[in-house]
C-alpha cells in the first residue's frame, strides 16, 4: 500500500443502535484520524463489539451517522466494504475446508490475489497441512481468520479482542501484523479487555462505557487506568 | 463483470465444501432412494408402480432436497461466514445465484443417479427420449433449488425454523413438482401424444420466474434492513 | 380513547350476518338440485371472498413493508394473514362438507381447491415463521419476503393445476344460481366482509400495541457535554 492510499478517517456522530428494546450504543461520538491505531477498552456489555460491527457495516445505525473520509458509510457501504477488514469473534471460516482452501476460497470471492504459502507462514500456520479447520485449536483458527482478513490489504482494520485465546507467540504475531498495517498507514480500531497487551501497538485509546465514549487518551493512560 | 465472477466463486466454494464433506450429497441420495424403495414395497401391482415412477422420483427429491438446502446454509452459520460474505463484500445477488446454482447442481446429480435405479426397480419400459428426460430432471431441479435457496436462507437464520422449511417450500413448488413429474412420467411412457415438450416449457417458465423473483428478493434476507 | 371506527363496521356486519344466516337457513328456498345441503354455501362462498380479501391485504402489506419499511404494514400483514388462514380453513371445511353429499368426495385436486390449500398453507407458514423470529425488523422483512414469494406463486399454481386437471378432465363447477338465492348470498357476503374488516382492524390494533410494547424507550436526552 503506498502513501497515496492511506488509511481511512473515521467520524462517528451520535451513533445509536439497539437490539430489540435495549439501546446498546447511546449517541456515541468518536473521531479516528486516518492512520491512527485506536485501542478501545470497556466493560462487558458496554457496546464494543456493537460499535465495531457498525463500523464494519454489519449493522445499520438506528440513529446518528458514521462517515468514512467524509462519506456516509451505510449508504456507500458497497464501495467501502472492500477496504474494511473485520476480525471478529466469529472466525468466518469453513470448517470442512483446509486452511489453504479457506484462503483460496475467500480470495476468489473477492477477486483478490493470494499467495497462500506466504500468508500461512506469516501467521505461523503449517503450509502443507490438509486437515480441515474443524480440527484446529481456537488459537489456530484465530490466526487463520487474521490471514483471511489480510487478503484484502485493508485501509481500515477492525479487530474485536484479537489477543484473546492466543499464546504468547500468537499475540506477538498479531502485534507484528498490527505494526505492519500501521507502517502502511492503515487506520486500526481494536478492542481489548487487557490494554497492556494491545498498548504497544496503538497510538491512541478510548474507554467505552454504557454505550458512549467516556474517556479519550493515550494507550499508556489506558493501561494505568486498568491496573488497580 | 464482478457479479458473474462472484457467482462463479460462490458456486466453486459450495461445491468445494460439498466435496470435502461428502455426507451431504450421499445423504441426499439415500434419503430419496429410501423413499423410492418404500413406495415400491407398498405398491400393489407392477402396473401401479410403473405409472407412479415419475411422481415418486420427484417426491423423493423434494423431501431430500429440503434437507440439502438447509444444510447448504449451515456451513455458513457454523462460523458466521454468511455475514462475512456480505461484508467481504459479496453482492447478495451473487451470493444467491451462486448458492442456488450449486444446490440445483446437487439435486440434478442425485436425480440423474437415481434415474437408472428408478427404471430398474419400478420396471419402467423406457421408451421415450432420454434427452428430454435429462432436461426435465435438470429443469425440475432448478425449479426446486431457486425457491429452496431463498427460503432456506430465511429459515436457517431463525432459530428452530429449519423444520419450517418444508412447510414454506412445498406450497411454492407444487407447480414445479407437478410439471417435472409429468415430464418424467410422459417420457417414461413413450409420450404418445407428444405432450412432454409442452410440460418442459412449463418447467422452463417456472424456472425463469423463480430464479428472477428469488434473486431480487434475496437481498432482504441477508442484509440488515 | 380514540373511537374505533371498526366497531361500527363490525356491529353492522354482525346484524347483517344474523339476518343473512337466518335467511339462508330458514327463509330462502332450498336449492333445486342440491337441496338443503346447498345452504352451507351461504357460509362457504362468503368465506372465500373474505379469504381473498385478506390475502390481497397481506400482499399489499408485504410490498409496503419491503418498500417503505413502515411498521404499520407489518402489523397489517400480521392481522390479515391470520384472518386469511382462519377464513381459509373455514372455506375448506365448509367446502368439504358440501362436496361430500353433492359429488361424493370430500376433496378433489382441481385448480381452485389446490390453489386454496396452498395459499392457506403458505400463510400458515408465515404465521409460524413470525412466531420463530424474535427480532421485529427481521420478522417484518422475512415474512414480507415469503408473502410476496407466495403471491407470485398463486397464479402459477392455479394455471398449472388447471392444465394438469384438464388432461384428466375433472372439474367441479358451482351451479348457476337463481335470483333469490343470489341476493341472500350477497347479503351474507357483505356481512362476512364487514365482520372480516372488523377482525382485521382489531387484530391490526393488537399487533400495533405489541409492536409498541417491543419498541425501545427513547434514548435519554443529551446530558451536559461530557
Amino acid at each position: 500500500m503506498s502513501a497515496a492510499n492511506p488509511g481511512i478517517a473515521v467520524d462517528v456522530a451520535g451513533l445509536a443502535r439497539r437490539f430489540g428494546p435495549r439501546w446498546v450504543l447511546k449517541r456515541l461520538d468518536l473521531a479516528v484520524p486516518a492512520g491512527e491505531s485506536l485501542l478501545i477498552t470497556g466493560p462487558n456489555g458496554s457496546g464494543k463489539t456493537t460499535l465495531l460491527r457498525c463500523l464494519a457495516t454489519a449493522l445499520k445505525p438506528h440513529e446518528g451517522q458514521i462517515r468514512l473520509d467524509g462519506d456516509d458509510l451505510w449508504r456507500a457501504r458497497d464501495r467501502f466494504r472492500g477496504s474494511i477488514a473485520f476480525v471478529s469473534h466469529a472466525t468466518r471460516l469453513y470448517e470442512d475446508l483446509s486452511a489453504r482452501d479457506n484462503l483460496v476460497v475467500w480470495a476468489r470471492l473477492g477477486g483478490l490475489p493470494v499467495d497462500a504459502d506466504s500468508l500461512l507462514r506469516r501467521v505461523s500456520l503449517p503450509v502443507d497441512r490438509r486437515d480441515p479447520v474443524r480440527t484446529f485449536s481456537a488459537g489456530m483458527r484465530r490466526r487463520l481468520a487474521l490471514a483471511v482478513a489480510l487478503l484484502k490489504t485493508p485501509r481500515l482494520m477492525l479487530l474485536d479482542e484479537p489477543f484473546t485465546a492466543l499464546d504468547p507467540e500468537g499475540r506477538a504475531l498479531v502485534g507484528a501484523v498490527l505494526d505492519d498495517l500501521r507502517s502502511r498507514h492503515a487506520t486500526i480500531v481494536l478492542t481489548s479487555h487487557h490494554p497492556e497487551e494491545a498498548a504497544p501497538y496503538c497510538t491512541a485509546a478510548a474507554h467505552l462505557d454504557d454505550g458512549r465514549i467516556a474517556w479519550r487518551g493515550t494507550p499508556a493512560e489506558a493501561v494505568a487506568k486498568a491496573t488497580p | 463483470m464482478i457479479v458473474f465472477r462472484q457467482i462463479g466463486a460462490v458456486v466453486l466454494k459450495d461445491l468445494l465444501v460439498e466435496l470435502r464433506s461428502p455426507t451431504r450429497l450421499s445423504s441426499l441420495f439415500f434419503y430419496a432412494f429410501a423413499l423410492l424403495l418404500m413406495v415400491a414395497f407398498a405398491s400393489s401391482t407392477t402396473d401401479v408402480m410403473r405409472r407412479q415412477a415419475g411422481g415418486v422420483l420427484w417426491i423423493g427429491l423434494l423431501l431430500a432436497s429440503t434437507r440439502s438446502f438447509d444444510q447448504s446454509f449451515q456451513a455458513e452459520h457454523d462460523e458466521g461466514a454468511l455475514e462475512g460474505l456480505v461484508l467481504w463484500p459479496v453482492r447478495p445477488v451473487a451470493l444467491y445465484y451462486g448458492k442456488a446454482l450449486a444446490n440445483a447442481l446437487s439435486v440434478s446429480v442425485v436425480a440423474l443417479a437415481l434415474l437408472p435405479l428408478l427404471i430398474a426397480l419400478y420396471d419402467v419400459n423406457m421408451r421415450g427420449d432420454v434427452g428430454q428426460l435429462v432436461l426435465g430432471v435438470v429443469l425440475g431441479a432448478g425449479a426446486l433449488a431457486a425457491p429452496g435457496t431463498l427460503l432456506a436462507g430465511i429459515t436457517s437464520q431463525a432459530r428452530g425454523a429449519s423444520a419450517l422449511l418444508p412447510l414454506l417450500l412445498f406450497p411454492t413448488v407444487v407447480p414445479a413438482v407437478l410439471a417435472a413429474s409429468r415430464v418424467t412420467t410422459l417420457v417414461m411412457e413413450g409420450d404418445p401424444m407428444g405432450q412432454a415438450s409442452a410440460w418442459l416449457g412449463v418447467v422452463g417458465a417456472l424456472n425463469l420466474i423463480h430464479w428472477t423473483a428469488s434473486g431480487l428478493l434475496f437481498r432482504w434476507v441477508v442484509e440488515d434492513a | 380513547m380514540k373511537f374505533a371506527w371498526e366497531h361500527v363496521v363490525g356491529a353492522l356486519g354482525l346484524v347483517l350476518f344474523a339476518v343473512g344466516q337466518y335467511q339462508g337457513l330458514f327463509v330462502s328456498p332450498a336449492e333445486r338440485e342440491m337441496g338443503d345441503v346447498a345452504r352451507i354455501l351461504y357460509v362457504h362462498v362468503p368465506s372465500a371472498w373474505l379469504a381473498l380479501v385478506a390475502f390481497t391485504c397481506a400482499f399489499v402489506a408485504a410490498a409496503g413493508t419491503l418498500f417503505t419499511g413502515r411498521k404499520g404494514f407489518d402489523a397489517l400483514l400480521e392481522a390479515s394473514s391470520e384472518v386469511g388462514v382462519a377464513s381459509g380453513v373455514l372455506l375448506m371445511i365448509t367446502g368439504a362438507l358440501f362436496a361430500r353429499p353433492t359429488w361424493g368426495v370430500f376433496w378433489s385436486w382441481d385448480a381452485r381447491l389446490t390453489t386454496t390449500a396452498i395459499l392457506v398453507l403458505t400463510f400458515f407458514g408465515v404465521v409460524v415463521l413470525r412466531s420463530l423470529v424474535p427480532d421485529p425488523d427481521k420478522r417484518a422483512t422475512w415474512s414480507a419476503v415469503v408473502t410476496i414469494f407466495a403471491a407470485i406463486n398463486v397464479p402459477i399454481t392455479y394455471y398449472s393445476v388447471d392444465w394438469w386437471r384438464s388432461i384428466h378432465q375433472m372439474r367441479s363447477d358451482a351451479e348457476a344460481m337463481s335470483g333469490s338465492i343470489r341476493s341472500v348470498l350477497m347479503l351474507n357476503a357483505l356481512a362476512f366482509l364487514l365482520l372480516g374488516t372488523w377482525l382485521i382492524a382489531q387484530r391490526y390494533r393488537l399487533a400495533r400495541a405489541h409492536a409498541r410494547a417491543e419498541e425501545p424507550l427513547p434514548l435519554p436526552r443529551e446530558e451536559a457535554a461530557s
